[in-house]
Parts: structure tokens; C-alpha cells; sequence
């Protein structure tokens, strides 16, 4: 049967027919979805894990167990997971053990740009990368083979335009795999110096069997067009290739990006007049023709930076590029992402730019607090760094800016990376004043259920972690619970806490406005007689309300009637409605 | 033949995905190789939203680059404008009427460009500008425009109409199968 798929969702696919049986991740753009297909399938036990590391670590218990297990996550959750994964180098697997990495060139929605190939060879674990949905699921596949063959974990290299992108793939059964039973081999788990010392010799010969296997590996393919022009290209890259060049120039595929074949690739140069990698970010093929003594040309043409497209091809290649319809643009102001209408975060955030507070960010819907005109936030580096970072923020000025201070964390965040910096506050004794921003899932990500929400992956009820309780529990004396529509609340909850001689947490509680089950009073309407035109409710950036002939307008179509803005009015022109908590 | 290119561009939240989803389901259908992109995370909280759609003998990329799109269907007017960078010299864009502000127009750092359609149509760009959101209301709701901007699109796609219904019977539950057949009416007969 033929499906028209999403990457992701074929990746999932060929967990299901290779016969996995666990999968744990954490969601993160653009990896989330290989997560929740896999979830689709009643075969497989499928979970949201706290991090990537935790899940990282869920899937080499089941690999000890015997099983074929998977894990999925964005580039930079690879670096929570990079403990685990570079000593699962060094342990091997019992069942494969695939972990699935989806970059992210050109940031669309991530904090930095980094290149997972880099992990792979510093791990020395063998690494696919598929070029489309078909060759995801064939991947997906083959790398519990290759798991198992060579006793290694496998990474599956995914990016942007591959996950994101959906092409057809023909379905094929799954093949069903008895758990076998347990056996002991303490010499290869038990990771101490003394068995650590006689297995990275092992790691070491496992590479160069790789590199063999390599130079046959059937995802490694010439597809020769002509001896003048020879590419080396792997994933998204030669779909563009072959877009602009057809047939007509001859291509090098690698499927198997690490390591890299020697003797396949010198002797493709050899057949080639002129050879180019083609390859996004960083010039890792390049780097490896260059230390076999193979002369390419790459990163002299293509960009380290952001992603390419056919167009990228031409200039490089310098080509003539196809004529537009109009070859003048015409100004227009940009559209970047917004706070929803309705969305918690406004009111909460409105109250910290009053206060004018130092505010220290994290990664999630709220980053966007960042954006006018609220200008909210101060700092946002990685998952976490908010909390951690306040404490050093304060320690630094000897507390004395630990009253005009904050950070502001997401529910799922805090799980994920947040507790350990609250740990350190609470030990550490600065008097911190700590925001968790709980709108009850993880939100940028498109809704995934959380430790905090009281759901699992399928929508079922699990425990629930009580975020008062923890922060209780870890040292945390001062806890208290807003609603961020109240704006009178936060704004005395944040001066209370501000000005504490011990550490504080605030949680800033109410449901996402975009979930199912809230319920919204309705939108509101502005009496035009009475609005004066002010200004005043624009300051919390509210994309339903606009200014038509210099009167305030709410957009009913948008507006769902949280009442944030009414509260702005001096002049009562903005209706009120009952917000149920 | 050739690759054909389109575009479904529009604000986060607008539903374009059921659109792609109808498209990518009836061109499988209609045995094409067919490449549907989307970009999902950030970018769909109200910011500008694009969806690439490639059908032919054989498709390579999964994007639409500059002047490549045969077609550009805009669920919202400045969006339309966004990408005419993209658009063929023989290309069209079906363009909903509907206006939504940015954040810098809403903060009063920049003005809506009203005629920005109309600039370009004196420029020569081919532009099928359709009141899809009162034709949605007209339909039963607003959520069926992107059906309403569908039933445009068949009007120049060489694929007969019988085929959308099918696909439209095929994507939407049953219950709302009357009522998106009427969006998609009206917006290939108005």
C-alpha cells in the first residue's frame, strides 16, 4: 500500500516494522511528530520522558533488556542526551538501539544551528541520514540491523525538510520480535575503568569494520550522469541537486554519513572531472575528502550557514536562475510569531514589564514574551538556563539585584531542566526570585502532555507531579499560585516575592488558550464612544486588537474574551466578562 | 510533464493544513509523485505560515523557490503579497480579501499596506482575489474558507471536479461533508 507521508511519520513506520517496542522522547521541533505516530501503534509502548536524557537512558534499559528501542529528539536535546549516548558507544546494545536526531538549519524554530554529524564522529557511532520518507522508513529500519550487527547504537539524521516534508511510501509488515530472555554480562554493561579500558580498543576496531562496510553499504550510491561534474551530497541536499541538475551530472549519495567510505569516494574522483560536496552547515564530507588526500571544492561555494534550496544550487553553480513574475517587491511589514490571543503569559508578563524587572527567559511559547512591544525578556539560551542562570545573576552582584530580578520557566521546562537549577538556589541560598510559567503542556511543540499535566502520550490519566510540592520539597519555603489574568494579583505577587529575604517561586497558573477544554467567556467588543484612543490596551500586544480611525477595535474572530486588556482601560470602554479560574 | 509548483500561504492558525492534506490526498489519487512541506513549531503562533505542494512525473526538493510557483493560494491578503518573489512570470495567486494585522502594524511601527493586491495586479502579476471568508459565513462557517480557496484552485487545475469531491469525502468527517461541498461550490462557480 502506498501513503503519502510525513518524514517523521515514516520514521515512525520503520520503528513499527522493525519490530520496536519502546520508543521514549522528549518533543522538540522538528522531531516531535516521530514521537507521536510512533505512538499510533498499539505494539509499541511509547512515552514523553521528562528529557532527553532520561529517554535516551529509558531506551538503552530496554536495549539491556533485549528489545529494540528508539528515542527522538531536536539537535540541541542531543547534547542533554550526549552523557548516555558516548558511553553506549562503549557498552554496545542487546537489542538495537536507534536514536533519532532532527536538525535544524535555518532555525525555524530552534536557539542555535549546530550540525549532529559532529556527535556521531566524536561518539564514533554510525550515523544515516535519510533524503526523503521513503528512505526515512528504509533507514529507520535497517539501522536496528546494523544496531545489532555491530553492537553499537545507531543515529538517525533527520533535518527540517525531511521531517517536515511528506512523500510516498510503499507499507510493508511488521516483523514481530519475541523479547528473549535476560542474560547477565556485567563486563559489558558495567561501565568502570577496568572494562571501559578493554572496550574502547573494541570501539576503535567497530569503526574500522564500519568504514568497511561502508564501501558496499547499499545507502551509499553513484548515480554517474557525465564525468564532467561530480557531487557529493547526502538528506535534503540531493533532492536539490537532482532538481537542478537532473540526470546530468554524476552524484555520490551517502546514506551512511559516518563514517565516510575512503576507497568509494576516491574512486568516484576519479571518474570526475570536478568534484563538489554539497552538504548544509558544516563542511564534514569536505573535511574527510581533504584528510583521504581527495581534492574537492565545497565550502568555497556553499554557506556554513542556514539551509539551502534549488536556488542556493544555481548561484553556486552559477546558473541562471528562473524569471519571476514581478521583479520588483514591494515593501511590506513582516509577520513574526506571536502570543496567541488569550494566551496565559501576556497578563503575567505585562506585570514584570510594569515592574520593570530584569527577566531571565527559557525555551517554549513563552520565548515570544521576548518580541514588541512587551521586550519582556533579558536572556534565552537552552532549556533551564533561566533558573541556573538567575542564581549566577545574583550571586554576581552580591544579591543586590536579586529584588529587580527574575526568571521566567514553562511547566514542561522545569521538569525537564529546571528542577536541578531550583535545587542549587535553594542550597545555594540566593534569594531568587523564580517564575513557572504552567499552562498545563508543553505548548510550542504543538501539545504534548507533560509530568505536570496529569495525562501520558495517550491522553490517559498519570500521575500528576505537584509543582508546589516540589519546589517545597527541594528547600523552597516561599510558594504561592496566580492566575496571570489577574493583573492586580501578579503585579503583588511579583513585588512580595521581589522583595523576600529568602528564594521564591511563583507559579503563574492557567491552561494554554488553545487547548480543548477551556472554556472562554466569548469575545469582547470596545464601546468607540468611550475609548479615547490611548493606546494603553496595545501594551500587552494582543494580536485580536488593532487601531482603526485611532480608535481601539477587538477582532472577534480572534479574540476569546480573557479580559487582560479591559483591565488596561481607564476609561471602561472594554467589556467585561466572567473568567471562569 | 513538467513539475507543477504551489503555494498555500497564509497566518498560523489559519487552517491550512486540511487544505494541504486535500491536495496531497488527490494527487496521490491521481497518481502523481507528489511532495508536501510544511514547517511546524514557532512559526505557527500567528506568524506567517507556508506550505509547499509539488506534484509531477517525478519530484526532487520539497520547496518552491523564486519564480517557480505556478500557483500561490493566500489565505490572507499581505500574505499574498509575501511571496509574489516566488510566483512564475505565467503563474496566479488566488488571494483571500481577508486582512489580518501584523504585530508591527498592531504596535504602530509599520501600516497595512491595503492596496499592496492591487499594486502588483497594475505591475502584470495575474491575481484571482476571492472574498473567501464571506463565502465560508455563506457556506455554513468560517472555517470552511479553505475549502472556498479549493474550489478556486480546481477552476485552474486540470483535474476534473468530480475528484475533489471525492477527496473532500475522503479528508472531512462525514457530518461536515454537505456543507464543505457547498464552500467548495461557491468558490469555484462565484
Amino acid at each position: 500500500m502506498k501513503k503519502l507521508m510525513l518524514g517523521n511519520e515514516a520514521v515512525a513506520r520503520g520503528f513499527y516494522e522493525a519490530g520496536v517496542t519502546v520508543v521514549s522522547s522528549y518533543p522538540g521541533t522538528p522531531s516531535t511528530e516521530i514521537t507521536e505516530y510512533s505512538a499510533n501503534y498499539d505494539e509499541i509502548y511509547c512515552e514523553w520522558a521528562p528529557n532527553e536524557k532520561v529517554a535516551c537512558e529509558v531506551a538503552f534499559g530496554a536495549s539491556l533488556r533485549g528489545a529494540r528501542a528508539a528515542c527522538a529528539m531536536k539537535h540541541v536535546g542531543l547534547n542533554v542526551a550526549a552523557d548516555p549516548l558516548f558511553t553506549l558507544s562503549y557498552t554496545g546494545v542487546n537489542g538495537g538501539l536507534v536514536v533519532c536526531v532532527a536538525d535544524d538549519p535555518a532555525m525555524h524554530s530552534s536557539q542555535n544551528e549546530q550540525d549532529s554529524r559532529h556527535y556521531a564522529i566524536a561518539a564514533k557511532i554510525p550515523m544515516l541520514e535519510p533524503a526523503n520518507s521513503a528512505e526515512a522508513r528504509d533507514f529507520a529500519k535497517a539501522a536496528f540491523t546494523l544496531s545489532e550487527t555491530y553492537d553499537t547504537p545507531v543515529l538517525l539524521r533527520m533535518c527540517t525538510r525531511i521531517a517536515h516534508s511528506q512523500s510516498i511510501v510503499t507499507l510493508e509488515d511488521r516483523q514481530a520480535r519475541p523479547l528473549p530472555d535476560y542474560h547477565r554480562a556485567p563486563a559489558k554493561y558495567i561501565m568502570t575503568p577496568a572494562n571501559a579500558i578493554q572496550k574502547h580498543p573494541l570501539v576503535e576496531e567497530r569503526t574500522r569494520k564500519l568504514t568497511e562496510y561502508a564501501e558496499t553499504c547499499p545507502f551509499n550510491r553513484v548515480e554517474m550522469g557525465g564525468t564532467k561534474l561530480g557531487i557529493l551530497c547526502s538528506g535534503t541536499c540531493y533532492q536539490y541537486i537532482k532538481e537542478v541538475f537532473g540526470d546530468s551530472v554524476s552524484v555520490l549519495k551517502l546514506g551512511l554519513v559516518n563514517p565516510l567510505p575512503v576507497q568509494k569516494i576516491r574512486d568516484f574522483a576519479a571518474q570526475v572531472d570536478r568534484l563538489v560536496v554539497v552538504e548544509e552547515l558544516d563542511g564534514i564530507i569536505e573535511q574527510h575528502c581533504a584528510s583521504i588526500g581527495v581534492a574537492v571544492e565545497g565550502k568555497s561555494l556553499f554557506s556554513p550557514i542556514g539551509e539551502f534550496s534549488q536556488a542556493t544550487i544555481r548561484r553556486a553553480f552559477g546558473l541562471e536562475q528562473p524569471k519571476e513574475a514581478c521583479a520588483e517587491s514591494l515593501p511590506i511589514p513582516v509577520r513574526p510569531p506571536v502570543m496567541c490571543a488569550g494566551c496565559p503569559h501576556r497578563g503575567l508578563y505585562y506585570s514584570l514589564v510594569k515592574n520593570k524587572v530584569t527577566v531571565l527567559g527559557d525555551i517554549g511559547c513563552y520565548t515570544l514574551g521576548a518580541a514588541a512591544p512587551l521586550n519582556a525578556l533579558d536572556s534565552t539560551l537552552c532549556m533551564g538556563a533561566s533558573v541556573s542562570g538567575l542564581h549566577g545573576f545574583n550571586k554576581a552582584s552580591d544579591g543586590a539585584d536579586a529584588a529587580k530580578t527574575v526568571c521566567v520557566i514553562g511547566d514542561s521546562t522545569f521538569i525537564h531542566s529546571g528542577i536541578t537549577g531550583l535545587v542549587n538556589i535553594a542550597y545555594n541560598n540566593s534569594h531568587s526570585t523564580v517564575i513557572i510559567l504552567d499552562n498545563s503542556i508543553t505548548g510550542m511543540t504543538g501539545h504534548q502532555q507533560n509530568p505536570t499535566t496529569g495525562y501520558n502520550i495517550k491522553g490517559d490519566p498519570a500521575t500528576k507531579v505537584s509543582l508546589e510540592a516540589l519546589c517545597h520539597a527541594v528547600g523552597i519555603h516561599r510558594v504561592r499560585v496566580v492566575d496571570p489574568y489577574d493583573l492586580a494579583a501578579c503585579d503583588t505577587a511579583i513585588r512580595e516575592e521581589l522583595a523576600a529575604d529568602e528564594p521564591s517561586v511563583i507559579i503563574s497558573r492557567r491552561p494554554c488558550a488553545l487547548l480543548k477544554y477551556v472554556r472562554h467567556p466569548g469575545p469582547i467588543s470596545i464601546d468607540a464612544d468611550k475609548c479615547r484612543g490611548c493606546r494603553a490596551c496595545m501594551r500587552i500586544g494582543c494580536p485580536a486588537i488593532s487601531v482603526r480611525n485611532k480608535k481601539a477595535v477587538i477582532d472577534a474572530t480572534l479574540c476569546v474574551g480573557c479580559g487582560v486588556c479591559s483591565q488596561l482601560c481607564a476609561f471602561d470602554a472594554i467589556e467585561k466578562k466572567e473568567v471562569k479560574a | 510533464m513538467r513539475t507543477i509548483n504551489l503555494m498555500i500561504v497564509g497566518v498560523g492558525g489559519q487552517g491550512s493544513l486540511l487544505a494541504s492534506k486535500l491536495l496531497g490526498s488527490l494527487l496521490v489519487a491521481e497518481g502523481y509523485d507528489v511532495k508536501v512541506s510544511e514547517v511546524h513549531g514557532m512559526s505557527q503562533r500567528g506568524g506567517s505560515v507556508v506550505t509547499y505542494v509539488r506534484y509531477g512525473d517525478k519530484v526532487y526538493s520539497p520547496l518552491v523557490d523564486l519564480g517557480e510557483a505556478d500557483y500561490i493560494i493566500s489565505f490572507e491578503k499581505l500574505e499574498a503579497a509575501r511571496y509574489v518573489d516566488r510566483l512564475r512570470p505565467d503563474g496566479k495567486i488566488i488571494a483571500n480579501t481577508q486582512q489580518i494585522d501584523p504585530m508591527p502594524v498592531i504596535t504602530g511601527a509599520a501600516e497595512y499596506p491595503e492596496d499592496i493586491l492591487d499594486r502588483y495586479a497594475e505591475k502584470g502579476v495575474q491575481i484571482d482575489a476571492i472574498d473567501a471568508l464571506s463565502l465560508a459565513e455563506k457556506a455554513g462557517s468560517v472555517k470552511t474558507v479553505n475549502i472556498v480557496l479549493m474550489g478556486r484552485l480546481a477552476r485552474y487545475l486540470d483535474i476534473p471536479y468530480e475528484k475533489w469531491i471525492a477527496a473532500i469525502k475522503q479528508n472531512v468527517k462525514e457530518r461536515f461533508v454537505a456543507m464543505n461541498q457547498e464552500a467548495f461550490a461557491l468558490g469555484y462557480n462565484s
